[in-house]
């Protein structure tokens, strides 16, 4: 008990750790090695139980027959493969409304969202919370709400449909992910670099050029990549307000396996996921570097 | 612009805004709002407005609450709401827990790998489409989990395997959201347990703190403000997510976002106010939800430290 209420104090003085300076450390671990390979094993028990969902489908992809009780196909086919990337398919076209529609998305939103996670993280004025608050809700309320409130309004106003109807809506749920990540990023950056570029000479341009876009660039592709999933993913702001008329991967993901073959939405589903996947591998070391868990709201 | 490199300052800066910006600073925030504000509150505005009646397109022009008596005399209505809200608590509960212990599992790994560190973020872009169909194939009757079952003479025919999708508990579709969101959070609590948290991890073994002493805390109460509000999110999330139970639920009882969609597309344009109302009544749940669930972990924090 003692001992628990001196660990106590030894928080208390310090309300914000992460600018505590590090003192030498003192690795106090009779057990390491053991714990070592215990850790092995279940990063590898782990890294199993994430793969695994993904496996079945995959081998659909490739299978002609597989059904219970087959662990491994009886006969092996390209026939979902050649029907999936043919090139008059719908594959190509709604791979093309994807990637469109999420690089602008993205785009846009990393536009609004620097500011905005400049001013969250850095500044402290009157109404801030309220202005977080509302920056932020758009990650509470189910996107259904938001895709049938706006329903009869886009119609009327031309865009249910359209490109840049989709591209609104997208933004609506992509924006306030990448504030956060990038207010995080903001909340341990120097402004004070700023000052010293400026005192040197340096124009607002290429102080932003220079000074913010490196410090902050680790943070740039944790959100870009961010507002890419969130709008690459989206389903059901995609079909309320794309109106039937614009396919995106998810929508045609979704109607191809209600068609039952589940060859083909294997097939469908590796080339809805790769892109993302590979994004995630460039982005993954900055991820991990740029440490975005450390977003304070 | 104060251009000292005062250490001092410098640990506190959200206070440090210097009088010349301080009221300017809030301009900033003004693109991410014109994006985000005038369509997000057009959308529930108008969801309000329809919700009570007000619906000129199908000559509805007069307010009232009848959406709301409808949908509360729905039998399915109160069933769906207990639904969706059993699998939000049960995603973001179980996400938490296990994405902490996750974290706390792999810590030492992680630091400085960046394959390994690629392998268990995988789930975190996979879409929820894709999720959910990869849980059907999964867990389903005649999955790849059913089939192994088999393999090993646990069962002979898959109408033996527990029904683990389109399921009464909503199993299949709580698999889904922890699948993804265990390793959300995980990613998240890895942030915080940088050497910082070793630091004071070290000091108080050395004072004597048993290893769930340090857990209970110095770990937890650290890695707790950056997770809730995580698993906040995982909350509404899964309260709010249509095409998972869409795929993966039962026909009856519907959860609340496939409900609401399914009256707003219903062919009798009279049902669209109870759709809106649903629309109403899931954002009120979810934020009052994450208002009650952050005031508690608040208080808790505060009593930790007094």
């Amino acid at each position: 008990m003692t001992a628990t209420q001196r660990t106590d104090r030894v928080i208390a003085p310090s309300p914000s750790p992460a600018r505590t300076p590090s003192w030498p450390r003192q690795p106090i671990r009779p057990r390491r090695h053991r714990e070592a390979v215990s850790g092995r094993i279940a990063a590898v028990l782990i890294v199993g139980i994430i793969l695994l969902p993904l496996v079945p489908l995959v081998i659909h992809s490739f299978a002609s027959r597989y059904v219970f009780p087959q662990l491994v196909p009886a006969e092996w086919s390209t026939r979902a493969w050649r029907i999936v990337l043919a090139a008059d398919g719908g594959t190509w076209k709604a791979l093309g409304w994807s990637v469109a529609v999420a690089t602008v998305v993205t785009a846009l939103s990393l536009l609004v969202a620097v500011p905005a996670g400049r001013v969250l993280g850095l500044r402290s004025f009157r109404g801030r919370r309220i202005l977080e608050f509302l920056v932020l809700t758009p990650l509470l309320v189910p996107a259904v709400a938001v895709a049938i409130g706006l329903d009869i309004t886009f119609i009327r106003l031309g865009l249910s449909g359209t490109f840049w109807g989709l591209v609104l809506v997208h933004l609506i749920p992509a924006t306030p992910y990448a504030v956060l990540v990038l207010a995080g990023v903001f909340a341990n950056y120097d402004a004070d670099f700023e000052a010293q570029a400026r005192t040197l000479g340096a124009g607002p341009l290429s102080v932003f050029r220079h000074v913010t876009m490196p410090a902050i660039m680790p943070g740039l592709i944790v959100a870009g990549f961010f507002a890419f999933i969130v709008s690459w993913s989206q389903y059901v702001l995609t079909l309320q307000i794309g109106g039937g008329k614009v396919l995106t991967l998810p929508v045609l993901l979704v109607s191809t396996a209600s068609g039952g073959d589940v060859a083909i939405t294997g097939a469908l589903t590796i080339v809805f996921a790769l892109p993302v996947v590979i994004l995630l591998g460039v982005a993954s070391r900055h991820v991990v570097r740029a440490g975005w868990g450390t977003t304070g709201t | 612009m104060s251009s000292s490199g005062n250490h001092s300052l410098r640990a506190e800066p959200r206070r440090r805004a210097s009088p010349l910006n301080r009221d300017r600073s809030w301009t900033k925030l003004v693109p991410a709002l014109v994006v985000i504000v005038p369509l997000f509150t057009a959308a529930l505005v108008l969801a309000v407005i329809q919700s009570l009646g007000y619906f000129p397109l199908i000559g509805l022009r007069s307010f009232n609450l009848d959406a709301y008596r409808s949908l509360f005399s729905n039998g399915e209505f109160w069933q769906s709401l207990l639904l969706s809200t059993r699998i939000a608590f049960l995603a973001a509960l179980l996400s938490t827990v296990l994405g902490i212990a996750m974290a706390l599992g792999i810590r030492r790994i992680w630091r400085g790998r960046g394959r390994s560190a690629f392998l268990f973020q995988l789930s975190l872009p996979i879409p929820h489409v894709i999720g959910a169909l990869a849980m059907v194939h999964l867990l389903g009757q005649s999955g790849l989990i059913a089939r192994l079952g088999q393999s090993i003479g646990l069962i002979d025919a898959p109408s033996e395997f527990p029904a683990l999708v389109y399921d009464p508990f909503a199993l299949g579709i709580v698999a889904e959201f922890v699948w993804k969101d265990a390793p959300f959070i995980a990613i998240v609590a890895l942030g915080v347990l940088g050497s910082v948290t070793e630091n004071y991890e070290s000091v108080a073994a050395s004072l004597g703190a048993s290893s769930w002493q340090r857990l209970r805390h110095i770990t937890l109460p650290l890695l707790v403000p950056a997770v809730a509000p995580i698993s906040v999110i995982v909350f509404a999330f899964a309260f709010g997510s249509f095409e998972v139970p869409l795929l993966l639920g039962e026909s009856f009882p519907r959860a609340l976002p496939v409900l609401a969609y399914r009256l707003h597309t219903n062919v009798d344009l009279a049902r669209r106010p109870e759709a809106m109302a649903l629309a109403v009544i899931m954002s009120i749940v979810v934020m009052a939800a994450a208002l009650v669930y952050l005031t508690l972990v608040r208080r808790v924090l505060r009593g930790e430290r007094a």
